[in-house]
């Protein structure tokens, strides 16, 4: 009954969302206002009622109900609570509905705090949300029924995938998809202001925190994503450039570009068109990420069941919006009014430099995800194309870009001063050459890009606190002058420190761990040891243990650091009670300087195990630079001037203080 | 400065950033910084250059899996039932590794003639086989025909 | 020339489009490559029964009279979808339909049967999946028409659902038996 009313909900939001994308923005053409004002109430009850059809789906994994047919393939009554509920969203049909909800939650969120937005915009930007709203309900419904049953109903379900069971990655999708579908409203905004014409300073005010909240998610998702995939794969790796890694790191470049030419237009009311390109464009990045993981177009280890159907019908959403928002723009984006001028040094020109570098990143990014397929098309040889490409195409372009990361805050707005930007720097600039110097005598210059790698990433460390330091006037007044300004300093300003100071904190923890990871691989039988990155493993046993739903072996090592006793690991293999298949349960063990690794595979049936150790220099340098750039983007959300809802003391349109 | 300068200006390092994007990626094709996909008939009938990487594709052919004296090489044949190749790979295979199952390797053939995996990858849903896999089979014309019990049990293939 | 700057993102999105549209082909899917086998015999196969006492399969079974071939799994859910219509299948007197298993423990085969019914005549066990090779298959279930000569005539590789009972399978069958 529950499930009938689920998806009977999801009709009705259906009919909602129909309602919400034809009268306000008719209401608005024609200047009817209270068709405009019928868009808040859709809004809401479009998300209320996709919030019963998803909740019903989530009661249905709860209570194990194998009559509906995903919770037969994606559950087992035997799982622990937490696996039951992401289970919901394990499976192809139950995360689209996750995503459909999460699009309508940002649509209910714009109606409910956008009461300072002028009421044509509003209502054309909730308008265009709801039509992305339909497209993916009537996916839902026509190609990926989550609701579907199976009569009769099945005694026992067929369990979760093991490696999906798992506490990070049953919170990544979600953040992922905040992520992703987040962006749908900067894309609203941005067709909105087409239709209207105009674009200004407040309209880029209204579009930051959006974008910085789906630029937010979206970070730590990615960042899940990886620490997932470096802990459960026991690969110790934490980044393999799949097309599904891709498809989420490339709304986040073109999401990062957006956040800063969204600066550009408030603070400057300069690159009005280019920003808005790039909201479109960035959520084009999130549907065609959609597409490429659901369709099948692209091979990938991590693809959802491919069924061309499915693919033909996102295809159709990507074209319709993406080819509909850029037709709009063709039209309308060259009557904008031009907007402020600057210098080729200035803010803006770094700003600008900054869009252009990521565009760029993107492309290449694009271009590798999809050489497969051009070349499938072109009728020439089969191909993949896997680390070695970006290393060679991603990194270089790169390097530049964070090189002027550091250089770009101090330039000043209209126009800027080089050399004295760079004079300020001479500090960052000596850390980054001495990193390089001492990265490149470390391994004696066998990797030159890991040295540079290094040497770029603490410049921009240095270079940002440097910027800051410039601010609060540190060491060059009395530290209460100081004080007092660090205190004053706006939460933005604060956002960009972090976010910076995260970026450079997890490049060179990537750049060290992609260079210097090392591995052994042995048979090892109890009692034997290994020697790696300067600590020694004992293998003392391997027993077996058990869990709620698998049984594992377990071994247990000691770890010496100089004959001293420095920690036990216990790495497992398990395997699942229901799905024949083992998984890798590597041990952990973080220091400041890396990780210790250590994985167990199959025992030769005499008394021996393989064994896999990787030193990992530098990888929890990953995760903290990504926290900090995450908490980055709360500070920076926390702005009063962006604070979602604050009610807006100055008049809207009028430019802020540079 | 004008605002065509500006534009001008612009549109210069637009595309010096995209003409450098697309060397880059020219040059990352024609250097083989991407893999070829290549089927154990392919790589009979013509051998492939030591050293350069490829991907191979096929089955795990049965009773051909076992290791090394050293413990941990691992040493299995991949078939695509009308040739097949030895593998060496040096690590833990990944879990859902089984004789008779589609399998990816990527790797390169060393100076000896061996074929050496750095990465075996099988795919996260045991139930479909890897769409290279099944084109690498359709290709040995296999694919429609029978007695393939026998073809993966038996040892047809070339030696390294 | 200005305004040339502006419909460029939109050709390249419908470049895109067009290369993704060539790419979603179901000519290179791998999905229908073995649709080959049409108009082919069956490949050569003998497989055991579930149990001892329960007949097994092989291609000389499949010869002599309009056959349906069905491969299925206790571990798929939409076998257990169109288990009814191959119910309906059993009751046309012109067919023989049997089945195969395919990647299945025997005990489960059984208890899936046991379950929802035994419709199938025959039913042969391919527990390592080779068969399920020969055939091409790309996922479970799958149905093949074979006619009296023993040339596969017919495939579906999905699930049966009420509108191909309906307008292909049976038509073809008539057809077939006439």
């Amino acid at each position: 009954m529950i499930i009938e009313i689920g998806h009977f909900a999801l009709v009705l939001a259906l009919v909602l969302a129909l309602a919400q994308a034809i009268l306000p923005l008719v209401g608005a053409q024609r200047g009817i206002r209270s068709w405009m004002l019928l868009a808040k109430p859709a809004a809401i009850g479009q998300f209320a009622f996709l919030l019963v059809a998803f909740l019903a789906l989530v009661h249905a994994f709860v209570v194990s109900d194998f009559s509906v047919v995903i919770v037969y393939l994606n559950s087992h009554s035997s799982m622990p609570l937490l696996y039951k509920i992401s289970g919901t969203w394990g499976n192809h049909e139950g995360s689209l509905l996750l995503w459909v909800t999460i699009l309508a939650f940002f649509g209910a969120l714009v109606a409910v705090f956008g009461e300072n937005l002028p009421p044509r915009l509003k209502a054309r930007t909730l308008s265009v949300q709801a039509m992305i709203s339909i497209a993916f309900i009537l996916f839902t419904l026509f190609t990926s029924n989550p609701f579907a049953r199976i009569s009769p109903a099945p005694f026992e379900g067929e369990e979760l995938n093991p490696l999906l069971q798992d506490p990070g990655l049953a919170f990544h999708p979600p953040m992922l998809y905040i992520g992703y579908v987040g962006f749908s409203i900067a894309f609203s905004f941005a067709v909105a202001a087409l239709i209207e014409g105009k674009v200004d300073a407040a309209w880029a005010r209204w579009v930051r925190p959006w974008t910085l909240l789906s630029w937010t998610s979206l970070t730590g998702g990615i960042a899940l994503g990886a620490h997932w995939a470096y802990y459960e794969l026991g690969w110790g790796g934490w980044w393999f450039w799949d097309p599904v890694e891709n498809a989420s790191f490339m709304p986040w470049l073109m999401g990062t570009a957006l956040l800063h030419s969204a600066i550009v237009v408030e603070k400057r009311d300069a690159l009005k068109a280019w920003t808005l390109l790039l909201a479109i464009l960035t959520f084009g990045c999130s549907l065609l990420g959609t597409f490429l993981v659901r369709s099948g177009v692209i091979t990938s280890v991590h693809a959802f069941a491919q069924d061309p159907e499915r693919g033909v019908f996102i295809l159709a959403i990507l074209g319709v919006a993406l080819g509909g928002a850029l037709t709009l723009f063709a039209w309308r984006a060259p009557v904008l009014k031009p907007g402020g001028m600057f210098a080729p040094v200035s803010r803006e020109a770094a700003l600008m430099l900054n869009n252009l570098f990521i565009t760029t990143l993107t492309f290449v990014v694009l271009l590798g995800t999809l050489l497969p397929l051009i070349f499938d098309v072109l009728g020439l040889q089969d191909i993949s194309v896997g680390p070695p490409y970006y290393k060679w195409t991603f990194i270089p372009i790169s390097l530049p870009l964070i090189l002027l990361a550091a250089v770009g805050p101090l330039l000043g707005w209209k126009r800027g001063d080089l050399s004295g930007a760079l004079q300020r720097l001479w500090g960052a600039g000596i850390l980054g050459v001495a990193g390089i110097v001492v990265a490149a005598w470390i391994d004696f210059g066998s990797e030159v890009m890991a040295a540079l790698g290094i040497g770029v990433g603490l410049w921009l460390l240095a270079g940002t606190f440097v910027e800051w330091a410039e601010r609060v006037r540190l060491f060059r007044t009395e530290f209460t002058e100081s004080w007092r300004r660090m205190r004053h300093l706006p939460r933005a300003a604060y956002g960009m420190t972090l976010a910076h100071a995260g970026l450079a904190i997890a490049i060179i923890g990537m750049t060290a761990s992609a260079a210097w990871k090392e591995e052994v691989v042995r048979q090892m039988r109890p009692g034997e040891t290994i020697e790696i990155g300067g600590f020694t493993y004992r293998l003392e046993e391997v027993r077996g243990v058990r869990g709620p739903n698998y049984i594992a072996e377990q071994a247990d090592f000691t770890v010496l650091k100089d004959g001293e006793f420095y920690t036990r690991l216990y790495p497992e293999r398990r395997q699942y009670m229901v799905q024949p298949m083992p998984t890798t349960e590597a041990a952990i063990e973080s220091h400041f300087f890396g990780d210790l690794y250590a994985v167990i595979g199959e025992s030769d049936g005499a008394g021996a195990w393989t064994v896999r150790i990787y030193e990992e220099p530098l990888v929890p340098w990953i995760w903290t630079g990504a926290i900090v750039m995450v908490l980055g983007g709360f500070v920076s959300m926390s702005d009063r001037r962006y604070r979602v809802g604050a009610p807006s003391r100055q008049p809207a349109a009028q430019p802020a203080k540079a | 400065m004008k605002r065509k300068t500006l534009r001008l200006y612009l549109l210069v390092i637009s595309l010096a950033l995209l003409g450098t994007a697309t060397g880059l990626v020219l040059s990352a094709i024609n250097s083989d910084l991407i893999s070829y996909f290549v089927s154990p008939t392919q790589v009979t009938k013509e051998p492939v250059e030591p050293g350069r990487t490829v991907r191979l594709g096929g089955l795990v052919e049965v009773d051909s899996v076992g290791k090394l004296d050293d413990g941990a090489t691992h040493r299995f044949r991949v078939t695509d039932l009308s040739n097949s190749v030895e593998v060496l790979y040096r690590g833990v295979l990944p879990d859902l590794f089984r004789e008779g199952q589609g399998v990816v390797v990527e790797g390169s053939f060393n100076d000896n003639g061996r074929f050496v995996a750095a990465e075996v990858l099988a795919k996260h849903d045991e139930n479909y086989l890897p769409a290279e896999v099944v084109k690498a089979l359709k290709e040995s014309g296999r694919w429609q025909e029978g007695a393939a019990a026998t073809a993966i049990n038996g040892s047809e293939g070339v030696d390294p | 020339m200005h305004r040339l700057f502006f419909i460029l993102p939109l050709v390249v999105v419908l470049v895109l489009v067009a290369v993704f549209w060539r790419g979603l082909d179901p000519a290179r899917n791998p999905a229908s490559i073995s649709s080959a086998l049409v108009g082919k015999p069956v490949p050569p196969f003998v497989l055991p029964g579930l149990t001892p006492e329960m007949p097994g399969l092989g291609d000389a079974d499949l010869r002599g009279q309009v056959t349906v071939l069905n491969f299925f799994a206790s571990w798929c859910a939409p076998c257990r979808a169109e288990h009814p219509l191959l119910k309906e299948l059993a009751a046309v007197p012109e067919i023989r339909l049997v089945g195969i298993t395919y990647k299945d423990r025997l005990a489960d085969s059984l208890r899936f049967l046991a379950e929802l019914g035994d419709p199938f005549a025959a039913i042969g066990a391919d527990e390592t999946g080779r068969i399920g090779i020969d055939f091409g298959l790309t996922g479970v279930p799958e149905t093949f028409v074979i006619d009296r000569d023993g040339i596969v005539r017919y495939r579906l590789a999905q699930p049966i659902d009420e509108a191909r009972l309906a307008d292909e399978i049976l038509p073809l069958i008539a057809e077939l038996t006439r």
